[in-house]
């Protein structure tokens, strides 16, 4: 059994059309990890951080790990969807493959830890200010903030990043299938973009809870 | 530097050609998630309300029931890359029960009523194992199968 090779000066392997390869040698793919395990250690460190911070109840250190946590998770994702993901479409398909190789990997280690910490530090915090107390003058607004976090949740653990690791898989076989890697990139890109969005709702919410 | 050769495999695509007889095991996995979403979202929004549990452990038995169902159907392939299944299983296994059980401490440090601990606690771990299963499924279903 074996796979479609990246046919040189062929098609390109993402997201649109982008410049055809130059030179003619088959594109290189780089040694990478798809897990980068020097990311691990800082991740399981948050977490600590995380726990101790709801442990204690300290104000200052769930605000800092919902907020600080939040505002990257946000970013990040409005920042791959509406910026990163249209000049990824318009690279070269080594350039591609290189950044590709090279930023996914970091994904894996980076989305779930903010997104954990940013839940986590969130729930406490809420928890600790009575937020989520029915009786909470805002609920309904705070209730709107779980819908649209749940459904960005389904999106990026169904769709996302299984095309996360499905590429990186992928880019680690002998002979990698563009037209795969192609399709499986929009998945990640377009559903980037998506949750990017409803970020920005998010953003709204809490915006306006925090100034209540 | 791994080299990719330059020409069109005689076996174009045989993997993908395997694709349509597969079963629907991700949209299967993506509809366990969103049924344990609904629920948390359900519990989350009545904390500290004297509401009925019924609706979201009808959706926490929906979701159990579709996830051993999609457990059937994953087992039930024959030719699928097990090793690479049971690699990509385990280790995120492992980072979602760490996260699940991050969310188990929140639930029992804030004194959760027990009812409503133990759905929470059975729709985090359908949770833990649903969406390994989705990874694992999502990644080995474009890997050779051995032999």
């Amino acid at each position: 059994m074996t796979d479609t090779v990246i046919a040189v000066g062929g098609e390109p392997t993402d997201v649109d059309s982008g410049p055809p390869q130059a030179g003619g040698g088959p594109p290189p793919i780089p040694e990478f990890s798809i897990v980068p395990l020097r990311g691990i250690p800082i991740a399981a460190a948050l977490l600590v951080g995380l726990l101790v911070a709801i442990s204690t109840n300290n104000l200052w250190a769930l605000t800092f790990f919902h907020v600080g946590g939040g505002g990257l998770w946000t970013s990040i994702d409005l920042f791959l969807g509406l910026i990163i993901g249209p000049i990824l479409g318009r690279l070269s398909v080594p350039a591609r493959i290189e950044f590709t190789v090279r930023f996914m990997p970091k994904m894996v280690v980076i989305m779930p830890t903010l997104v954990a910490i940013t839940l986590g530090a969130g729930f406490q915090l809420a928890r600790h200010l009575g937020n989520l107390n029915a009786d909470y003058p805002h609920h309904g607004w705070l209730v709107a903030s779980y819908i649209i976090v749940g459904v960005m949740a389904v999106i990026a653990l169904g769709l996302l990043e299984p095309a996360n690791l499905a590429v990186l898989f992928e880019l680690k076989k002998p002979r990698p299938n563009p037209e795969r890697i192609g399709r499986l990139m929009k998945i990640f890109v377009y559903t980037a973009g998506i949750t990017g969005i409803m970020q920005i709702a998010t953003i709204v919410i809490m915006t306006f809870l925090a100034s209540r | 530097m791994t080299d990719v050769a330059g020409a069109v495999h005689p076996d174009v695509d045989e993997i993908d050609l395997r694709q349509a007889g597969l079963p629907r095991v991700a949209r299967l996995a993506t509809a366990t998630l969103a049924l344990v979403v609904i629920g948390g979202i359900y519990m989350a929004a009545q904390i500290d309300r004297s509401v009925t549990l019924a609706p979201p452990l009808v959706l926490a038995i929906a979701a159990g029931v579709v996830l051993l169902v999609n457990v059937v159907l994953l087992s039930r392939i024959r030719e699928f890359a097990w090793d690479t299944f049971f690699r990509v299983f385990g280790w995120t296994l492992l980072a979602y029960l760490t996260i699940a059980g991050i969310l188990e401490y929140v639930f029992v440090y804030d004194h959760t009523p027990g009812r409503q601990l133990a759905l929470f606690s059975a729709m985090l771990f359908i949770f833990a194992i649903d969406v390994p299963l989705l990874l694992g499924f999502s990644v080995a279903r474009y890997q050779p199968p051995p032999g």
